[in-house]
């Protein structure tokens, strides 16, 4: 299983969850666990994800967020899971 | 699973506090491109490059973008071309051939740098070792990829003074042959003693014989992390100092390991080493003389300067040992001064002198590195100054560089802009006190005896 974690940061705007969970929904993409805080005054989403079925590559779904992020302004960044669990676990 | 602080901090780490991986190196090996003909030799070292390395960059940019962390730096380190020009180079015009073909092959495969324009001559020079030095001057001026370093002395051979002798000239015609862009040839040479055969950054990098035919190296880098971490423990002791450094270390180095372990998946080149370094850019907040500060010092050069380089030293060391499964390369906090903003205002601070800077290199990695001085230094002193770092890494068993540009036409009070990665450096005075007599002896000085340590 490729696992992808997806964070929003930014202002807390209505249907930015919406927008994004719609989004990886078309792209067969399953949500695994969802978390998100409020951090000074900025939202901060999380979602870890499940890309084995993704019908889009990883660069175009990565883009494709960022975009969806830009639009909304916050900022949605995609990125595999490696990178968190090889720092904050031995 | 990974819970949604830990995702934060992570990112910004790289948003906020400079996190990158700053260089994968590909080491290749070109001592089966040598050959009698220097123009076989030369396709054959062009052909070995450019398809070994023709994905090198586009891996590095794929990792880069999957697991949202800066990769800064993709670059390849070759076989010392003393050796691989050995059986075809005739005269230092040969050797420049090669480099034009390195440099063209760096060109054609994107890379930001390629080293290995290096020659070991820690005991002795062979005829092509001594030709290669003669041609760096030439080299480095026509060339843009390039990277040249000259090993002239180690722990167990001692330090080849005919080797330094000759490296303080060829300083001055590299710095004369690039004065149009203020002696920027110099950034792109360095002297080294005890230089590791897998380092990954430059301008020391080659690929060592001991080494397999090709690999992949990878530096990470960090200041700007630790030095947050610091600040939020500003009255610590230094039990907790060590502890916060050590962790920050071995969160930094795992991203590297990541980062080390799929580039050599993918481009299917085993995985060689991490090197375990802070290396500081001028960016601000991306410093290792600011985490100096942190640790407690008014300016890098202050009295107690050497004691806090050495603990944050060996506690990256230690907090990356754990984080990486082979270590290696030059692995340990780097005090460029015109790449480092901190070391530049300590200089102009009047805090920070050569002096100084000469015992930081006692307990830390490499050594004077990148920095100015006057364009009249004569090359005996700076022959000097070769020698006396080399004598601390062959007494200390680690390895000390040189890497500094004696700027023509400037003077101490004036800065010199190197741009980029380079950075900007206020120009240091140099003792003015002749080292001549020492440096013409000719020779070699004998290694140092490895018993009664004292």
């Amino acid at each position: 299983m490729t696992r992808a974690i997806i964070t929003v940061v930014g202002k807390d705007t209505v249907g930015i969850i919406a927008k994004v969970c719609t989004y990886l929904a078309d792209n067969q993409i399953n949500i695994l666990d969802i978390s998100q805080t409020i951090v000074q005054e900025f939202f901060n989403m999380m979602m870890i994800v499940d890309l084995t079925k993704s019908v889009k590559a990883f660069d175009v779904l990565s883009d494709e967020l960022a975009e969806i992020g830009n639009n909304t302004g916050v900022q949605v960044k995609c990125q595999l899971e490696d990178i968190f669990d090889k720092m904050h676990r031995i | 699973m990974i819970n949604l602080q830990e995702v934060i901090e992570t990112n910004k780490m790289i948003e906020q506090e400079n996190l990158d991986v700053r260089t994968i190196t590909m080491g290749i090996s070109l001592l089966d491109c040598a050959d009698n003909d220097l123009k076989v030799t030369c396709d054959k070292i062009y052909k070995k490059i450019t398809t070994l390395a023709c994905d090198l960059v586009k891996t590095g940019e794929d990792i880069s973008k999957e697991f949202g962390i800066p990769i800064v730096n993709k670059r390849i380190s070759v076989t010392p071309i003393s050796l691989v020009g050995s059986a075809c180079c005739r005269t230092p015009g040969d050797y420049v051939q090669i480099a034009k073909t390195l440099d063209k092959a760096a060109k054609e495969v994107g890379v930001n740098f390629l080293g290995g324009y290096s020659a070991i001559v820690s005991k002795g020079m062979t005829k092509s070792d001594e030709l290669l030095i003669r041609s760096i001057p030439m080299a480095l001026a026509c060339t843009t990829f390039i990277c040249s370093s000259i090993n002239v002395g180690s722990t167990k051979t001692g330090i080849n003074m005919d080797a330094v002798r000759l490296m303080g000239d060829i300083i001055k015609q590299t710095a004369e042959e690039t004065k149009e862009v203020d002696s920027l040839g110099c950034a792109k040479l360095v002297v080294l003693c005890n230089a590791p055969d897998d380092n990954p950054f430059m301008a020391g990098a080659f690929h060592g014989v001991s080494e397999a035919d090709a690999i992949i190296n990878v530096g990470v880098s960090g200041p700007g992390v630790v030095k947050y971490a610091l600040e939020q423990i500003p009255d610590a002791n230094f039990e907790l100092l060590c502890e916060t450094i050590k962790r920050t270390a071995f969160k930094i180095t795992r991203v590297g390991q990541l980062v080390a372990q799929e580039a050599s998946r993918r481009l299917g080149i085993p995985f060689g080493i991490i090197d375990l370094s802070l290396a500081p850019t001028p960016a601000v907040g991306d410093s290792v003389a600011d985490i100096l500060k942190c640790i407690g010092v008014e300016h890098p050069g202050a009295p107690g300067t050497t004691a806090a380089l050495a603990l944050l030293n060996d506690q990256v060391k230690k907090g990356g040992v754990m984080a990486s499964s082979y270590v290696g390369g030059l692995s340990g906090a780097f005090i460029p001064v015109s790449e480092d903003q901190g070391m530049i205002d300590a200089v102009e601070a009047g805090a920070l002198t050569l002096e100084k800077l000469e015992s930081m290199t006692c307990v830390c990695s490499v050594g004077l590195d990148m920095i100015a001085i006057p364009g009249d230094t004569p090359a005996t002193t700076i022959a000097g100054i070769i020698a006396d770092e080399s004598a601390i890494g062959m007494v200390n068993q680690k390895t000390t560089a040189v890497r500094i540009i004696p700027v023509v036409g400037k003077t101490v009070g004036d800065t010199v802009e190197f741009g980029g990665l380079l950075g900007y450096a206020p120009i240091m005075p140099v003792n003015t006190f002749s080292s001549q007599r020492f440096v013409d002896r000719g020779g070699r000085i004998p290694a140092p005896i490895h018993s009664f340590k004292n």
